[in-house]
């Protein structure tokens, strides 16, 4: 059985962002240099943060996947690296969004959060056809993990040679009076992560238990109908299961 | 032959992705003493000699080489197996005789050994020429060479007489034969001439055993069956 | 560390027998040198042009050099005999890095001697203690990572697309150091000091990458 537990965590996602959402559009603050547009903040931040989380968590997963040979570990490497490329793309794409509307141009090069994170996804963005140019699923499957784990460790590195090539840092937020972040923003910026945290772990879980039940039927069906009666896997990034050798014949 | 086998393989298996290319293989083979292995293109032979060479691990099964279990101690019988493939793994652009000096230097042997198997082997004339440069039948004299250079405990051929003419055969055969006095795992596509130097025969079709015997029990129609 | 001697012998041998990756790096950093002077429509070049123009230049070239260096392994299986050989597999990951970093500066004792001939602004001398420094911390992370890079890719289908695909974003952190390094040294009022923040970005990556590529290089040749 796969997908245990999904529809409480799923609830508590869509509660979560609800919550998120309120808050961010009744609770906090307006801010008084940037107006509405700095409400995006709370989309961007937590998007870069938990993306940049995810590629060192995946890495974590391929460490276990090449120490104990377990296959599932390669899966959740695999599946957290594609869903973290998606908010990868979308931290990208806010991130643009604000820095037009705080300085007036899509694209700024001393902002060094916007700029690393730019090269991690142009790094990550090389995992998948690396996957698919490797046939063996058992040689994919350990390659990847090498890149990944190689990725991980790339991230922090990345983070502070872009830090230190840019300048001087922009005020990350802004309009308050000491230059910090005024309480009422603070408290919204947690739950906002907290919230994009919990939805990256649903989709990530939704990804891991459909491609578990897939596997499953796929074995099911080879063995109701026969090896032959299967069509057979074309090349793909995703892992395959190999076949059980055991119950084979 | 009271020692412990050579080769002891229980119940291995192994995947390619979803394709088995070995299934449920149980064989074992004294020290000394000669297996062939029969079976058309695709039957999982060379699956076996690369899993028997320790270069790749099986996903099912256990197997013993030299006494030592794969893949877990795998380093300790490195050095003592020599494998002789289709390929000649060796370097296009040195000579034999840099080659087999590499090889010598990684298996920590001194150069006469080099010299000596080229005398052997009569390489000598040619043997400051790229290998690139060498007919095929000179280059698996090379390979040969190469594969019995440190003096293997067991010999893996890859169908190792199919380029020679019969005066080559003749030189290489002390060197590869059953008078080397090796354990030796042999392919061949050759039924009667395969039988005839072998101990254990193995028949393997799609990955799993067809035909497993001493080979004074087997005839050549038995073997002539697996190809149909 | 003799197998990795014995290794790296075998590959210094292979490139002078017939030689392939040097020439190659070389031809491509002179013409890339050519390139830039119509690229950026400028005779002469300084400060932190100068260090970009060179360095991404060696990085490019590095490329090309990655790309071959398991090549000759592949080709008629002289892998599978190297693994059958009772060495630590980590003596081949030496070897190799060992042989890149040789290629790297033959092609840079070259490539500096074009790269001030045609394009530099300044004197080329005062330059080269700075400069040495700089290239050896960056060509540490080249044959470390290229290594790496190089034995992921020689077992896939599109062996020269991914190298630079995979290798290039990996190296951008280096990069990014060792042209910061630079740029003061080819300011054009005479070389500045080099800013020590950036030898030491320069070289945590040399530690961090290089320890890592070291230990999970075994992984890519298990199967």
């Amino acid at each position: 059985m796969h997908g245990k537990g999904l529809r409480a965590l799923s609830l508590v996602t869509f509660a979560a962002l609800a919550a998120t959402f309120a808050l961010v559009f009744f609770y906090a603050p307006l801010d008084a240099d940037q107006g509405f547009i700095q409400k995006i903040f709370y989309l961007h931040v937590p998007v870069a943060i938990v993306t940049l989380v995810a590629y060192v968590v995946a890495a974590g997963f391929a460490i276990a996947h090449l120490r104990t040979g377990n296959r599932q570990w390669d899966l959740r490497s695999y599946t957290t690296i594609h869903i973290a490329l998606i908010f990868n793309i979308v931290g990208l794409v806010t991130g643009s969004i604000w820095a037009k509307a705080s300085w007036g141009h899509w694209w700024v090069w001393d902002e060094p959060t916007l700029v690393s994170f730019l090269i991690v996804f142009l790094l990550f963005a090389t995992y998948q056809p690396l996957r698919f140019s490797i046939e063996d699923p058992e040689r994919q499957a350990r390659y990847a993990s090498v890149f990944s784990i190689m990725g991980g460790a790339f991230v922090p590195l990345n983070f502070i040679a872009v830090r230190e090539a840019t300048g001087y840092v922009h005020p990350r937020v802004l309009a308050s009076t000491d230059g910090g972040l005024p309480g009422s923003m603070a408290f919204v910026f947690v739950i906002a992560i907290i919230s994009v945290a919990l939805l990256f772990a649903t989709i990530v879980a939704y990804e891991i238990s459909s491609k578990n039940t897939s596997w499953q039927i796929r074995a099911l069906r080879r063995r109701a109908l026969g090896d032959d009666a299967v069509t057979p896997l074309g090349r793909t990034a995703a892992p395959t299961m190999g076949t059980s050798l055991r119950g084979a014949s | 032959m009271a020692t412990a086998p050579a080769i002891e393989l229980r119940g291995v298996g192994r995947r390619y992705g979803e394709r088995l290319a070995l299934v449920d293989v149980s064989v074992s083979v004294p020290a000394g003493a000669t297996l062939v292995v029969f079976g058309p293109n695709g039957a999982g032979k060379s699956t076996l000699l690369r899993m028997l060479a320790t270069l790749l691990r099986p996903h099912a099964g256990s197997a013993r080489i030299l006494g030592e279990p794969l893949p877990k101690r795998d380093w300790e019988v490195r050095g003592r197996i020599g494998l002789l493939a289709h390929e000649g793994m060796l370097y296009r652009d040195l000579s034999a005789r840099e080659n087999l000096r590499f090889h010598a230097r990684l298996h920590k042997l001194p150069e006469r050994r080099v010299e000596e198997l080229l005398e052997r082997s009569e390489l000598l004339p040619r043997a400051n020429d790229p290998v690139r440069t060498l007919s095929r039948g000179l280059l698996q004299r090379v390979a040969v060479c190469r594969s019995v250079l440190h003096d293997p405990e067991l010999l893996l051929l890859d169908e190792p007489r199919a380029n020679l003419d019969p005066a080559a055969r003749a030189l290489i055969e002390p060197l590869i034969g059953r008078v080397s006095g090796r354990t030796r795992v042999v392919t061949s596509h050759d039924p009667a001439g395969g039988l005839a130097e072998a101990d254990i025969a193995l028949g393997l079709r799609g990955g799993r055993t067809e035909l497993l015997a001493p080979a004074a029990e087997v005839d050549t129609i038995a073997i002539e069956a697996l190809y149909r | 560390m003799r197998p990795s001697l014995a290794l790296l012998r075998k590959d210094l041998l292979l490139e002078r027998r017939a030689p392939e990756s040097v020439p190659a790096m070389l031809l491509f950093s002179l013409t890339t040198f050519v390139l830039f002077h119509f690229g950026i429509g400028r005779d002469e070049v300084t400060g932190s042009l100068a260090a970009g123009v060179l360095l991404v230049t060696l990085l490019f070239a590095a490329i090309l050099g990655i790309n071959r260096l398991f090549v000759s392994e592949h080709e008629e299986g002289g892998f599978d005999a190297v693994l059958m050989a009772p060495i630590d597999r980590t003596a081949f990951f030496f070897a190799k890095a060992g042989a890149l970093f040789v290629f790297l500066v033959l092609v840079e004792i070259v490539a500096m001697a074009g790269f001030s001939i045609l394009l530099l602004g300044v004197s080329p001398w005062p330059t080269l203690p700075g400069l040495i420094l700089v290239l050896v911390l960056l060509n540490i992370a080249l044959s470390t990572v290229g290594t790496l890079v190089s034995a992921l890719a020689i077992q896939t289908r599109a062996r020269d697309l991914i190298v630079p695909l995979v290798g290039l974003p990996m190296l951008v952190p280096a990069l990014i150091a060792a042209a910061r390094a630079c740029a003061p040294l080819f300011a054009a009022g005479g070389p500045g000091s080099i800013p020590g923040k950036w030898l030491l970005v320069l070289g945590l990556y040399d530690l961090v990458f290089g320890l890592l590529a070291y230990a999970v290089f075994e992984f890519l040749l298990e199967d």
